[in-house]
């Protein structure tokens, strides 16, 4: 070790800087798993009772029928609460959220956004968010909050009723627990295309770096 | 009592429609669990069942009951489901069955009898004009179905608890078992604690008219703190037990609890 210059050590240390820590990359497949299967299983009872005029192809839906949908559903928003809680009170805890989700100022946005339109916004350093992330990961994490708040007040309406309050009635709240995943769908398209468009940003959530 | 399949074809009626013949081939015990085009995807790339279908039904299952456990846990007796203004009633307020109107029961109101069965003390058949007689109230509530709709209604009748202090029913049984007149024999049960809710009804009238045949003439048990399928129609008997008896959706895989 005694024989290292100072630039073999940094050249060293570098490629082991941690991007994403080992509880930011279990949580966030945990909740890709679970997302996945709350939303395909939530497409099949969607079209028990449309609410608009369409219903989901049965090949993109998970269930088979109702009863068989509701089962996953109500199974795997174990997996989603718990984890989706986990990752809040690790996130606020850690300060990771006040770090690398603020500051939100409306002039990085609409500076991020023309950059990242016209391919000129970097990803040299992927441990500083930059302004269109932060916007994205922050807003998905209130839709993440209200998908589960929304999907609560129409499972327990009665129990919960001062949730229900909250949304205004028991017909709104299941518009506002279908627009949520609307929002988690965009954002997963919006995300997974960002994320193959900068492959080392999908490594650095899988090996870390 | 035989155990129903499963996977039950036909529960999604507007679904069965649409899809019709084409779909129905294809609900079998094996797509309950692989239906989806990603699961299909991965049980092809791997070789091999990424999810054993018996195995994860095991599992559904499993966590179905732990969900009785939970929402038997934070059930609390004395809140009440909202009520509503007359304003508020939902018209016409939808007939929902797993059969059509022309294949509802038609009850003769005056030979049928309430059998009361079970851990009761006077298991005495109740004729419908002796029901008429116990004192009623009316609520007006929201009832929820599991497919998600809702809609409100107006029900006048006997609050369950009332009668099954009269008939003396022991009050720490698990169930009050219901079997009805409905095709294919509907039953379900109804755990104790939600018996004794106060909202719960014996229902024998609709917006203040008697109960009509779509909505379960003669007598139809309302509980507004469970999903509509838990609230059984053209009642026939009802039976005091510790033991769970199944019920008609349950058997097929509804959350038995499905408390709201």
């Amino acid at each position: 070790m005694s024989t290292l210059t100072a630039s073999e050590a940094t050249a060293s240390a570098a490629p082991a800087k941690i991007i994403q820590p080992a509880w930011v990359r279990t949580m966030h497949w945990i909740n890709a798993v679970a997302m996945i299967l709350m939303i395909m299983s939530g497409w099949q009872i969607y079209n028990a009772s449309p609410l608009f005029d369409f219903s989901f192809s049965r090949d993109i839906t998970l269930g088979g029928w109702l009863g068989g949908a509701l089962l996953w559903h109500f199974a795997a928003m174990w997996l989603l609460m718990i984890n989706g809680l986990a990752y809040l009170v690790t996130g606020f805890a850690t300060g990771r959220f006040a770090r690398k989700l603020l500051p939100i100022t409306p002039a990085g946005v609409i500076s991020d956004i023309k950059a990242a339109l016209t391919f000129k916004l970097s990803h040299d350093d992927l441990t500083v968010y930059n302004y269109v992330q932060r916007t994205l990961y922050a807003g998905i994490i209130v839709v993440g909050v209200l998908v589960v708040l929304s999907g609560l007040s129409i499972w327990k309406p009665v129990q919960l009723h001062w949730l229900v309050t909250l949304f205004g009635d028991y017909p709104t709240a299941r518009y506002v627990h279908f627009f949520c995943m609307a929002a988690i769908c965009a954002f997963l398209v919006i995300h997974v295309a960002l994320a193959l468009l900068v492959p080392k940003s999908l490594r650095a959530m899988i090996i870390g770096r | 009592m035989a155990k129903r399949p499963f996977l039950i074809p036909g529960v999604d009626k507007r679904l069965l429609v649409k899809d019709s013949l084409k779909v129905m081939p294809d609900l079998t015990r094996r797509r309950f669990i692989t239906a989806g085009a990603s699961f299909g995807a991965l049980t092809m790339l791997t070789g091999c069942d990424v999810i054993d279908s018996s195995s994860a039904e095991e599992m559904l299952k499993t966590v179905s009951k732990f969900n009785d456990a939970v929402q038997a846990f934070i059930f609390n007796p004395d809140a009440l489901a909202p009520t509503f203004a007359e304003s508020a009633i939902t018209k016409p307020f939808p007939f929902n069955a797993y059969y059509s109107l022309d294949e509802a029961p038609e009850v003769d109101g005056k030979a049928w009898k309430l059998e009361v069965r079970g851990l009761v003390d006077n298991k005495k058949s109740w004729t419908l004009d002796e029901l008429y007689q116990l004192p009623q109230v009316t609520q007006i509530t929201r009832h929820i179905c599991v497919e998600g709709w809702s809609a409100i209604g107006s029900w006048t009748g006997t609050p369950l608890r009332d009668f099954l202090k009269l008939v003396g029913a022991d009050m720490r049984a698990k169930y009050v078992w219901f079997q009805c007149a409905d095709k294919d024999g509907y039953n379900s049960p109804l755990d104790m604690r939600t018996a004794l809710h106060p909202q719960t009804q014996m229902t024998f009238k609709f917006a203040g008219e008697t109960l009509p045949r779509a909505y379960g003439f003669p007598m139809k048990i309302r509980v507004p703190t469970k999903l509509g399928f838990k609230n059984p129609k053209y009642v026939l008997s009802m039976e005091v037990t510790n033991d769970y008896k199944g019920g008609y959706w349950e058997d097929q895989g509804y959350n038995s609890f499905s408390g709201s």
